[in-house]
C-alpha cells in the first residue's frame, strides 16, 4: 500500500516536472524573441541616456589632458596643444561634428565655436594656446574647458538632469538650466495635465454608459456595446484623420455651426489643445467603458434593489452601493487611459499646435530631427519609468485577468 | 431599481440620454468621414456637391497608395504568422503549468502593449539599423511581431482559461500521446481563440504607424504611414477613401472576432458539459 | 505544427534577405513641386532607364540628415537640400563629393549652382502670400503688413524654424533689406527678431511642408503666409485659386541635389542628376511650377508667359534678399535650438 502510494506520488511529481519543462519550452521562443528583439533594444536606448561617448572618442587627447586639470583657472598649454591636434584629426576624419554637436547641447554656440576654430587651426610647431585664443576668445574662459571635461564620459548625468531642466555648472554643482533651454518641466507638466484631463473626461462620459449597459439585459447591452467596440477596433489614425476633417476651419463642424447660425465666423479648433484633448478622449473612451462595464455587470443587482426596498433614494444607493463596488473598475479604466495618454504622439502631432506637443513628440524630435540621442533616451527613460510604475499599480489592482482587449 | 418612482424614471431617462449622447460622440466622427469619401467635389464638408467614386479611383490608381496597401498586407501577414505562432505556444505554456519566474516572464510578454510607441520606435531603430534590419520588410515584420504578440497571448489565454485541463489527463489516460492530445483536443477548442488572436495581431500591424515612421524605408511605406504623410501635408479626400476602406476592414475584423468568441464560448460550454 | 514550420520558413526567408539592393531613392519637397518633378524628371528618367525609383518627401533640417547617417539606417540616395544644409552637410562629410564629369561638367550650370557637394536644382523665393478671395480690398504689401493684425485680422503661417523668420521679423520691424544680416550678426539683432516674433505669437501657425501654406490659405485657416512662390502659383493654376504674391523683400535662394555619403546607388544617382540637369528637361519645370532653373540654355526654352512668375525675373528679384548661407552655416544649430525652445513654450 505504502509503496504504491509512494510510486504514485513519484509519478505525479515526475508528470508535474515534465509538464513544467514543457511549459517553459513552449514559452521560451516568444520570451527569447522579445528579450532579444524588443527588451534589449529598449534597454540599449535607455543606456544612451547615461553614456557620454562622442567627446572621448573624437577628442581623446584633450579628454586625457583635462582629466587631471583642477578646474581652477585655465588648463595648461598641453591641453591647448592636445585640442588643436584632436581637432585637426577630427576635421580630416569628418567626426568633428559629433563632438561639436555634443558640446553644443551643454553650451549653445559651442558648435559654431568648434568649426570656426577648426578653420583657423595653428600649423605644426606653432603656439597652440596663442592660436586658439586668437581664433576665439571663448578659449580663454574656464566654462569652455569645463564643458569639454564634463563631456569626457564614460557616464554622465547630463541628459537626465537636462530632462528636468537642470545642469552642472563649472564647479560641478547642479543648477537650473538657462531659461532658453529649460522647457522640459513645462513639457512634463503639459503631458501629465493633458493625460489627466483626458482621463477625467473619459471617466465622466464613460461611467454613465457603463452603468446603463450593465443594467440592461445582455442582448440589448451587446447591441449598444457594438457602438463602443467599433471605435475601439477602428485604426487610431483613421479616428485622428476623422477629427482633422471634422475640426478644419472649413470642416464639417464649423460649416454645420455656421449653417445653423450658432456662430458667425469659423472657430479655430484644429491645432489647439481643445482638439488634442477631444480626440484623445474619443480614442481612449472605450478603454474606460469596457473595464467599468465588466465590473458594474458583476455587481449583484439584488444589492441595489435591497437598498432601494429599504427606502434608500437612488442617489444614495449609488453613493453607498454601486460607486464603492465599482471602484476597482474606475481605477483600472482610469489607469489604462492615463497610461496610454502619457505616450501619445500621433494625435497631438496632427491635431495640436506647437505648444500642445507631449513628451513623445520631443523624443521623436531629438531622435529623428536632431542627433541628440542622449536627450531622446533620457526623456524615454522618464516616460517609461512613469508608465511602468503606473502599470504596476494597474496590474496589482486589476489582476492579470483584466488585461483583456475586448 | 427604483424605476417605478417618478424621480427614478427621470433619472433613468437622463441616464439613457447621456449614454446615447456619448455613444453618438463615439461613432459619429467615424461615420462622418465615410460619406465624404464618395464626394464628387474636393471639400472637406457637407453638403456634398454630388456623389462619385473619384477618390477611390485616385486611391487605387496612385502608385503611392496602392504600394502602401501591398506593403501593409505583406508586413501584416508576416507579423501575424509569427506573432500567432509564438504567442499561441507561449499561451499554451503559461496555461500548462506554473513555473518559477512566471510573473517576470508575463511582464516581458505583456511589455510591448505598455511601452509607449515612440520609445519602441526609437529603440528598435537604433538596434535594428546596425544589423541591417532597418528599411527592410524583415525589420518591420519583426517589430510588428513584437508589438502584436501580447494580444495573441492574451486572447489565446482567455480561451484556454475556459478550458478544463482534466481533458488532457483524460486523453492521456485513454492512451493518447501529448501531440495527439494537442491536435485532437486542444487545438479544435482553442482554434477560435487563435484565429481571434491572429486577427488582433493583423489589426495591430495594420494600425501601427510610429514604428513605421522610424524603421520603414520608402520601399516599405505602409498604409497608415502614407495616411500620416497625407494628413501632414496634403489633405485630400483620398484620405477619406483610405479611412473608409480601413473602417470597413475594422468592422469585418471585429465581426469575425465577435463571431469566433461566441463560438468559442459555446465550445467551452460544451467542453464543460463533457 | 505546420504553421510553425511555415512561420520559420517565412522568418528565414525575410531575415536572410535584408541585404538586397534597394531602389534608387530620391527625396524632395512633396506636394505640387514634387508632382511637377515627377512629371518632368522622375517618370521620364524611369522610362529612359528602365529602372524603378522610389520617392520620399521631407521638409528639411540638417538634423534629419545627420540622424540618417549616424543611425546607420540611411535609406536616401539623392536629396534636394537647402543652401545652408548643403554647406553644413558638406563640411560634416554627409554628402559625396560631386564628380562633375558625370553630370555634364561645371560649365553646364550657372556658377552659383556649382558646389563641391551639390548640383543646383532650382531658384526660388519665400514670398508673402494671401488669398484675394478673402482679403478683397487693398491687400498687404510688405512684411510690416504681415504684423498688422488690425487691418488684416486672422492667423499667420510661418515656416517652423529660425531661417527666414528672423529675416522676416527684422524686415517687418523696419530694418533695411541690405542690413538684415549685419543686424542678425549681433546678439541685439537676434533679440530684436525674437521680440518681434513674440508680438505675433498668438496669431502664428507653423508650417513645415511646402504644400501647407496654400492649403492653409485655401481653407481660410490663415490670412497670410510665408510660402514658396511656386506653390502659390501652382495652386492658382491647378486648383483655380486666386492667391496673391507680394514680391517685396522676398527671400531668394537655391536648392541643390546632393548624394548621400556611401549611397549604394551611386551610378544611378549620378545618372539621375545628369538627366535632371539637361536644359530641355529643366525648361519643362517652370510651366508646371514657376521656379528658376540653373542649367545653361534652359532659360531660352522657357515660355515667355511663365516669366513674370519666376523669382529670377528682374522685377521680382529687384527688392529680394538672398538668404545668407554663410550666416546660417555658422548659426543654424544655435538658433534652431533657441527657436525650438521659444516655439515650444
Amino acid at each position: 500500500m505504502a509503496d504504491a502510494a509512494a510510486g504514485l506520488a513519484r509519478r505525479v511529481r515526475r508528470a508535474g516536472l515534465r509538464r513544467r519543462a514543457a511549459a517553459v519550452l513552449l514559452v521560451a521562443p516568444l520570451l527569447l524573441f522579445l528579450l532579444i528583439g524588443f527588451a534589449a533594444p529598449i534597454a540599449a536606448l535607455l543606456a544612451r541616456g547615461v553614456q557620454d561617448t562622442e567627446v572621448p572618442r573624437v577628442l581623446p587627447r584633450v579628454t586625457a589632458a583635462l582629466a587631471d586639470w583642477d578646474g581652477q583657472g585655465l588648463p595648461g598649454p598641453d591641453a591647448f596643444a592636445a585640442l588643436a591636434e584632436d581637432m585637426r584629426e577630427a576635421r580630416a576624419a569628418g567626426t568633428l561634428a559629433q563632438a561639436a554637436t555634443r558640446l553644443n547641447y551643454d553650451i549653445n554656440g559651442f558648435r559654431t565655436l568648434m568649426f570656426a576654430t577648426a578653420r583657423r587651426l595653428p600649423g605644426p610647431g606653432e603656439d597652440a594656446q596663442a592660436a586658439l585664443l586668437a581664433a576665439d576668445p571663448a578659449w580663454g574662459e574656464r566654462a569652455t574647458w569645463a564643458a569639454i571635461r564634463r563631456a569626457g564620459g564614460p557616464v554622465t548625468d547630463f541628459y537626465l538632469l537636462a530632462a528636468i531642466d537642470l545642469k552642472r555648472d563649472e564647479a560641478g554643482r547642479i543648477v537650473a538650466a538657462p531659461a532658453e533651454q529649460a522647457i522640459f518641466r513645462d513639457v512634463l507638466v503639459r503631458t501629465l495635465g493633458i493625460s489627466l484631463l483626458v482621463t477625467l473626461l473619459c471617466l465622466v462620459a464613460g461611467y454613465p454608459v457603463a452603468a446603463l449597459l450593465a443594467s440592461l439585459p445582455t442582448r440589448q447591452a451587446a447591441v449598444l456595446l457594438a457602438f463602443v467596440l467599433l471605435p475601439f477596433w477602428t485604426s487610431l489614425l483613421v479616428r485622428t484623420a476623422a477629427w482633422v476633417v471634422l475640426l478644419q476651419r472649413e470642416g464639417v463642424v464649423n460649416t454645420a455651426l455656421l449653417g445653423l447660425g450658432l456662430i458667425e465666423a469659423p472657430v479655430q479648433m484644429i491645432f489647439t489643445r481643445f482638439a488634442v484633448v477631444l480626440a484623445m478622449a474619443h480614442i481612449l473612451l472605450p478603454f474606460m467603458i469596457l473595464p467599468l462595464y465588466a465590473v458594474l455587470r458583476a455587481i449583484p443587482p439584488g444589492l441595489g434593489r435591497a437598498a432601494a426596498s429599504l427606502g434608500a433614494p437612488p442617489w444614495r444607493v449609488f453613493l453607498r452601493v454601486t460607486w464603492p463596488l465599482s471602484l476597482p473598475g474606475v481605477a483600472a479604466g482610469s489607469l489604462m487611459v492615463f497610461i496610454q495618454a502619457l505616450g501619445y504622439y500621433i494625435t497631438p502631432a496632427l491635431l495640436g499646435g506647437a505648444s500642445d506637443q507631449m513628451i513623445s513628440w520631443f523624443i521623436a524630435f531629438y531622435a529623428s530631427r536632431t542627433v541628440n540621442w542622449g536627450m531622446a533616451a533620457a526623456l524615454s527613460a522618464l516616460l517609461l519609468v512613469a508608465t511602468a510604475a503606473l502599470f504596476a499599480v494597474y496590474a496589482r489592482l486589476a489582476g492579470e485577468a483584466r488585461v483583456r482587449v475586448a | 431599481m427604483s424605476a417605478r418612482t417618478p424621480a427614478g424614471r427621470l433619472g433613468r431617462a437622463a441616464l439613457w440620454a447621456v449614454t446615447l449622447a456619448v455613444l453618438l460622440f463615439l461613432v459619429a466622427p467615424i461615420a462622418a468621414i465615410v460619406p465624404l469619401s464618395f464626394s464628387a467635389g474636393s471639400f472637406l464638408h457637407y453638403p456634398l456637391p454630388g456623389l462619385s467614386l473619384r477618390w477611390y479611383r485616385e486611391f487605387f490608381e496612385s502608385a503611392f497608395w496602392f504600394d502602401s496597401v501591398i506593403n501593409s498586407l505583406i508586413i501584416g501577414a508576416g507579423a501575424t504568422a509569427l506573432a500567432t505562432t509564438l504567442g499561441t505556444l507561449a499561451a499554451l505554456g503559461l496555461w500548462l503549468a506554473r513555473f518559477p519566474g512566471r510573473g517576470l516572464v508575463l511582464a516581458v510578454l505583456i511589455a510591448p502593449m505598455v511601452v509607449p510607441s515612440v520609445v519602441v520606435a526609437v529603440g528598435l531603430l537604433f538596434a535594428y539599423a546596425p544589423v541591417g534590419l532597418a528599411n527592410t520588410y524583415a525589420g518591420m515584420i519583426l517589430a510588428h511581431t513584437a508589438l502584436a504578440s501580447p494580444f495573441v497571448v492574451v486572447t489565446v489565454s482567455a480561451t484556454l482559461a475556459g478550458f478544463d485541463r482534466t481533458l488532457l489527463r483524460a486523453a492521456a489516460a485513454s492512451g493518447a500521446g501529448p501531440a495527439r492530445a494537442f491536435r485532437r483536443i486542444v487545438l479544435p477548442l482553442i482554434a477560435p481563440g487563435v484565429t481571434a488572436g491572429a486577427l488582433f495581431a493583423f489589426a495591430i500591424s495594420l494600425d501601427e504607424v510610429v514604428v513605421a515612421l522610424f524603421l520603414a524605408g520608402p520601399g516599405q511605406r505602409t498604409l497608415p504611414r502614407q495616411m500620416f504623410a497625407g494628413l501632414n501635408e496634403h489633405l485630400s479626400l483620398a484620405i477619406a477613401a483610405a479611412a473608409t476602406l480601413l473602417i470597413a476592414l475594422s468592422i469585418l475584423l471585429m465581426a469575425t472576432v465577435w463571431w469566433l468568441r461566441s463560438r468559442s464560448d459555446r465550445l467551452a460550454g460544451a467542453a464543460d458539459r463533457v | 505544427m505546420r504553421p510553425l514550420m511555415l512561420a520559420a520558413a517565412l522568418a528565414a526567408a525575410v531575415v536572410a534577405a535584408p541585404a538586397e539592393a534597394r531602389d534608387l531613392t530620391i527625396v524632395s519637397w512633396g506636394g505640387a513641386y514634387q508632382d511637377a518633378q515627377r512629371a518632368v524628371y522622375f517618370q521620364p528618367f524611369m522610362q529612359a532607364r528602365g529602372i524603378r525609383l522610389l520617392e520620399e518627401t521631407w521638409d528639411g533640417g540638417i538634423g534629419v540628415l545627420r540622424a540618417k547617417m549616424q543611425s546607420g539606417a540611411n535609406n536616401w540616395d539623392v536629396v534636394q537640400v537647402e543652401s545652408e544644409e548643403l554647406l553644413v552637410g558638406c563640411e560634416e562629410g554627409l554628402f559625396e563629393r560631386i564628380d562633375w564629369a558625370r553630370v555634364g561638367g561645371r560649365e553646364a550650370y550657372r556658377p552659383d549652382a556649382v558646389h563641391e557637394c551639390g548640383v543646383g536644382a532650382i531658384y526660388y523665393s519665400f514670398i508673402l502670400a494671401y488669398d484675394r478671395a478673402r482679403i478683397t480690398g487693398e491687400g498687404p504689401r510688405s512684411w510690416a503688413d504681415f504684423w498688422d493684425v488690425q487691418r488684416f485680422p486672422g492667423k499667420r503661417a510661418l515656416r517652423r524654424g529660425p531661417k527666414t523668420n528672423l529675416e522676416i521679423a527684422l524686415l517687418a520691424d523696419g530694418v533695411p533689406a541690405n542690413q538684415v544680416y549685419a543686424a542678425l550678426r549681433t546678439e541685439a539683432g537676434v533679440e530684436r527678431a525674437f521680440t518681434k516674433l513674440d508680438q505675433l505669437r498668438p496669431h502664428l501657425v507653423w508650417w513645415t511642408a511646402g504644400a501647407q501654406p496654400p492649403q492653409l490659405l485655401a481653407a481660410g485657416e490663415v490670412a497670410m503666409a510665408s510660402a514658396y512662390n511656386g506653390r502659390i502659383s501652382a495652386a492658382n493654376k491647378n486648383d483655380g485659386r486666386n492667391f496673391a504674391i507680394v514680391w517685396t523683400n522676398n527671400l531668394y535662394t537655391i536648392d541643390s541635389w546632393v548624394i548621400m555619403k556611401g549611397s549604394p546607388n551611386l551610378a544611378s544617382a549620378y545618372a539621375f542628376i545628369a538627366f535632371a540637369g539637361q536644359p530641355q528637361a529643366q525648361a519643362q519645370l517652370p510651366p508646371r511650377i514657376p521656379y528658376g532653373v540653373p542649367a545653361v540654355g534652359a532659360d531660352a526654352l522657357i515660355p515667355a508667359e511663365v516669366k513674370p512668375d519666376l523669382p529670377t525675373t528682374a522685377a521680382n528679384i529687384a527688392t529680394a534678399i538672398q538668404i545668407d548661407d554663410a550666416y546660417w552655416l555658422e548659426n543654424i544649430d544655435r538658433l534652431t535650438q533657441r527657436f525650438n525652445a521659444w516655439a515650444a513654450r
